[in-house]
């Protein structure tokens, strides 16, 4: 009873220190502390060998369960073990255009998987296969990071597309390479490339990101996933379900036969509401210059055309684009890869006159009231000349005109007796300020500014000056080409809004069931009306702008077949100072004006509604208006020739 | 063993580590595919452990004690060193494979932290106080929290049982202990969302494997048919199917137990842990009979964290705790776990030769 003891002589001093123990045990020159903290860890320590068996009994029991108790159940299960269960990646679902032509399919392409363990000599191998078939530095880099990430059981990918002569060439000889393997593999092609490189954006290799953010169940096989565009918006509808195979195997673990097969159920085609036709016009009106033009019809909210320029082979992005590519992408100043007619911010300049025109009249503003042009305006009590963009003047201008003509000093009047309440509530009834809503990823909102919101963001207060800059669409005011194409719409439908969406419908390529996308609301319900007044005297000034000898936008209105209402906008890129003129030919190309221009057509019941912005492109009627223009007569050509069709097939019939 | 002795060493204790360490190639032969190379390499790590282990047998107890604080400082240090230059330069880390063993950070941190929480108690008077207590606390859960975000959760695990039975071998009052399971439970659902998805999936795994047969559970599932089809006396050397038709992952590193578990069946199993428990006996015999409080602090700790390694291993291969990522000592292929082991238990013989010579 040692350790009972030990107790005794321990309790007493802890209790009561100072006591005639504790200087005993001084006198006996003993180190109090140590010796009771000796014992102490020596009481510790038997606990410890109590809690060691007692935890290793606990071990012991679960193994003789698993080994004795559960024995037949597992001897069972590790002769089916000779029977190995592999995912057989679902068949991505196809992307195709409104009339079925194909934008992203799968394609069968040979690939270099490597298993690192299996193989003798990693430099060796790399040299080989080098010889072989051609392995670039950055194949080989990538192999390495990868290799360092995985376990070396596990298959890692060395050389992602193989053309045919280097499949036949490694095939004969895959006898040589121990751990390599040659695998057929599907693979996300886009055959329309650029021209739908932003909308559809692209699949890429799965990154630890994606894994962290991805059910690894769902992706059993799978190698890449949406990364972009459409591609991500509906990765669940077009990934589909793994399947799984059970499959013999011999003592070396090689594929004897399949027993059972899980078949992968395949993605959902989807159908969009893109035309490629009209995307390959509005491409090639654009040219190289930078900008984007989004087309959509008014009624249904279906973009027809969205283009952004310039564009990337969205290809390259696929089997992981190497790191020096990208970034040589990334770092243009370009920007290729920015979706600008989704994520572009501009100032609207005067493609929002019309939209102001609606709170004028909204205001009790006689539209025969005439404001004074004489080329420049300034404020009560200012001396500052806020200028119109025809140096001479206008002249009297009642609304009509000033939106034909969109004369700025008509507008700064209004702007000044509107305010900017007035104007931020019109313009976020029109959708500027606000996500349009349409099924891609993370749209930006623009902005509208407000008082408020300058006071929150930049703790100034708002000047009166700021409400003249605001009314003619520059200053803090930032709209998207789809927030702008948006607002045509809403003037297309005479003030009711509209959803845009990109999506047609998606089709169970099994069953050949179809479903459409839920019809989002804000689309044509009179009640979501954004304007008391009648839209009618601004869209026939609209009309004017294209059609009248006056109008801003007459070059490209002129021997239209069908009527246009367009509004033509110029939106400084820089501060022009108090006394200067802007004067392009000596001004370096990025400080040039961007170019705008909104159109719908035809003017009565309206199939098609447009925006265009041309960065640096000058003045809208120059550089934006023409570009609408191939894009809407490519539009109605169409439906002309379809309808023919359509006449001469019921001739037959 | 009259070398032994001018060595430092224990007979009884090198015989059965050496046994132990032999019975680990045999298992690495098989595991591998009888593959003589990757044995031959663990071999040589096992003589380069073995010579650490010599060499930390002469080490004095009083120097070990100096150099605790020094110790655990240099590797916090090269631990942020990990951290910022893991970021910075990835070339970094290729230095580390030329080498014959692996120098980490948080390997030398196996033996700081005891080591320095075991110097930070005996510099005051034991049991220790409430304050000094949540100071060990802090020695421990730093460097921990440094490893858990490499991230390697196994590692940080082990730091923590490590410094937390220093704590309770030098006596921290059962109220204490209360006071910190309290708070653990307290903050269990902080902690356990922070970890991440897959974490939470492996502790979730464990209570239904197959709930996702191809995914989480895979590793489990295969690892129990491995031990269960082996029955009581295993399907011999060499032999254990499902580790040879590779349906064990990891199968030479932390799941080599499967693979041992099925060609020893429970015959293996039962051997095996004696002889583990016999390394831990004999070392927690050597701290009772060791007089000074560090060295038997330190002695302790060691043994019983050597304690841990198996029982986590052997829980995780059996499914009875979640998979983290600890190897079985002196057993999974790898060296750097191996030398530190054996860097331990030169600390605790070369402690132990010593034990009259203490206060």
């Amino acid at each position: 009873m040692a350790a009972g003891l030990h107790r005794a002589a321990a309790q007493p001093p802890s209790c009561q220190p100072g006591s005639l123990i504790e200087k005993a045990m001084a006198a006996n020159d003993l180190p109090t502390g140590r010796t009771l903290a000796a014992d102490t860890v020596r009481r510790r320590i038997r606990i410890a060998t109590a809690v060691a068996l007692a935890l290793s009994l606990v071990l012991v029991w679960r193994f003789y369960v698993l080994q004795v108790s559960q024995y037949e159940r597992y001897q069972t299960l590790s002769l089916d073990n000779h029977i190995r269960i592999q995912a057989l990646p679902p068949v991505r679902g196809l992307v195709l255009d409104r009339n079925g032509v194909v934008l992203a399919q799968n394609t069968a392409v040979h690939i270099l998987q490597v298993v690192p363990e299996k193989v003798d000599d990693l430099d060796t191998m790399l040299r080989e296969v080098d010889a072989l078939v051609g392995l670039t530095p950055g194949e080989i880099s990538a192999f390495r990071k990868r290799l360092k990430k995985h376990p070396a059981f596990e298959k890692i990918l060395l050389k992602a597309k193989l053309d045919d002569v280097q499949t036949a060439t490694f095939a004969v000889n895959e006898y040589r390479f121990p751990g390599v393997t040659l695998e057929a593999v599907l693979h996300r092609d886009y055959p329309e490339g650029i021209l739908t490189a932003h909308v559809l954006g692209y699949v890429g290799r799965i990154s630890e990101r994606d894994q962290a953010r991805l059910d690894a169940s769902s992706y059993q096989g799978v190698r890449s996933t949406g990364k972009i565009g459409i591609e991500k918006q509906y990765e669940g509808a077009l990934l589909g379900r793994s399947g799984f195979e059970q499959v013999e195997i011999d003592a070396h673990g090689r594929t004897l036969r399949t027993i059972n097969r899980n078949s992968a159920v395949p993605g959902h085609s989807l159908s969009l509401t893109l035309d490629i036709d009209l995307q390959r016009v509005a491409r090639e009106a654009l040219g190289n210059r930078l900008g984007a033009v989004v087309a959509m019809d008014p009624a249904s909210g279906e973009i027809l055309t969205m283009v952004s320029s310039p564009s990337f082979d969205p290809n390259l992005f696929v089997d992981g684009i190497d790191q020096a590519s990208y970034d040589a992408l990334r770092e243009l100043d370009d920007r290729p890869l920015l979706n600008r007619a989704l994520y572009g911010r501009y100032a609207p300049g005067s493609t929002i006159k019309p939209v102001i025109a609606s709170a004028v009249i909204d205001a009790g503003v006689n539209p025969q009231e005439r404001v004074y042009c004489p080329g420049w305006f300034t404020l009560p009590d200012h001396t500052r000349r806020y200028r119109c963009w025809r140096k001479t003047g206008h002249g009297p201008m009642n609304l009509h005109g000033a939106i034909e003509e969109s004369c700025d000093v008509y507008f700064y009047e209004m702007g000044r007796r509107l305010g900017i309440d007035v104007m931020a509530k019109v313009l976020s009834g029109f959708g500027l300020g606000r996500i349009t809503g349409v099924d891609l990823p993370q749209e930006p909102s623009g902005l509208v500014p407000t008082p408020q919101w300058k006071r929150a963001s930049r703790n100034e207060p708002w000047y009166p000056g700021e409400d003249l800059i605001t009314v003619i669409g520059q200053g803090f005011l930032m709209a998207t080409p789809i927030q702008l194409a948006q607002m045509t719409a809403t003037l297309a439908n005479r003030g009711i809004p509209v959803r845009p969406r990109i999506l047609l419908s998606e089709e169970d390529p099994l069953s050949g069931e179809k479903f459409s996308p839920p019809q989002t609301q804000a689309s044509g319900q009179e009640a979501d009306r954004v304007v008391d007044t009648e839209l009618d005297q601004i869209i026939r000034a609209m009309t004017d702008v294209m059609h009248s000898p006056r109008g801003t936008g007459r070059a490209s209105g002129r021997r239209s077949p069908y009527p246009i209402a367009g509004k033509t906008g110029t939106a400084q890129v820089i501060a022009i100072g108090q006394d200067e003129d802007y004067d392009e030919s000596v001004l370096p190309k990025k400080f040039h004006d961007h170019a705008l221009f909104i159109a719908f057509a035809p003017v009565e019941k309206p199939q098609i509604a447009i925006a265009v912005v041309v960065e640096h492109g000058g003045s809208g009627a120059k550089a934006a208006a023409p570009i609408a223009r191939k894009v809407m007569d490519r539009f109605f050509l169409k439906r002309l020739q379809r309808a023919a069709l359509a006449d001469k097939s019921n001739d037959f019939g | 063993m009259i070398s032994g002795r001018a060595l430092r060493l224990d007979g009884p204790l090198v015989i059965a580590l050496l046994f132990l360490s032999a019975l680990g190639l045999v298992v690495i032969f098989s595991a591998s595919g009888a593959d003589w190379d990757v044995m031959i390499r663990q071999g040589i790590r096992l003589g380069v452990s073995l010579l650490a282990m010599v060499i930390l047998a002469q080490v004095s107890p009083e120097t070990l004690r100096r150099l605790s604080p020094h110790l655990f400082l240099i590797g916090l240090v090269a631990l942020l060193g990990v951290l910022f230059i893991g970021v910075a330069a990835k070339g970094a880390q290729r230095w580390l494979d030329l080498g014959l063993v692996r120098f980490q950070p948080s390997e030398l941190m196996k033996l700081a932290v005891p080591m320095a929480v075991a110097w930070m108690l005996t510099r005051g008077r034991l049991p220790p106080g409430f304050v000094t207590v949540l100071a060990a606390l802090m020695v421990t859960l730093i460097p921990a929290g440094l490893v858990v975000v490499q991230p390697d959760l196994g590692t940080g695990i082990m730091l923590i049982i490590s410094g937390m039975i220093v704590v309770f071998l030098a006596g921290i009052r059962w109220h204490h202990i209360m006071m910190l399971l309290a708070a653990l439970a307290a903050l269990a659902p902080f902690l356990w969302s922070r970890l991440d998805g897959y974490q939470q999936q492996r502790i979730l795994t464990l209570f239904d494997p197959f709930a996702d047969p191809l995914g989480s559970g895979y590793q489990i599932i295969q690892a129990q048919i491995a031990i269960g089809s082996a029955g009581i006396w295993g399907k011999g050397w060499l032999e254990g199917s499902q580790s040879h038709l590779e349906f064990i992952p990891e199968r030479s590193t932390d799941f080599i137990f499967a693979v041992f578990a099925e060609e020893f069946g429970l015959m293996g199993v039962l051997m095996l842990v004696i002889l583990y428990l016999f390394i831990v006996g004999r070392c927690l015999v050597m701290a009772y009979s060791t007089r000074e409080t560090y060295s038997r602090l330190l002695m302790g700790a060691l043994a019983m964290t050597f304690f841990f390694y198996l029982f986590v291993n052997l829980g995780m291969v059996s499914g009875i705790l979640p998979t983290v990522g600890v190897p079985l000592p002196l057993v999974s292929y790898g060296g750097t776990s191996m030398l530190t082991l054996m860097a331990g238990f030169g600390m605790i013989m070369g402690m132990h030769s010593r034990r009259r010579l203490m206060t």
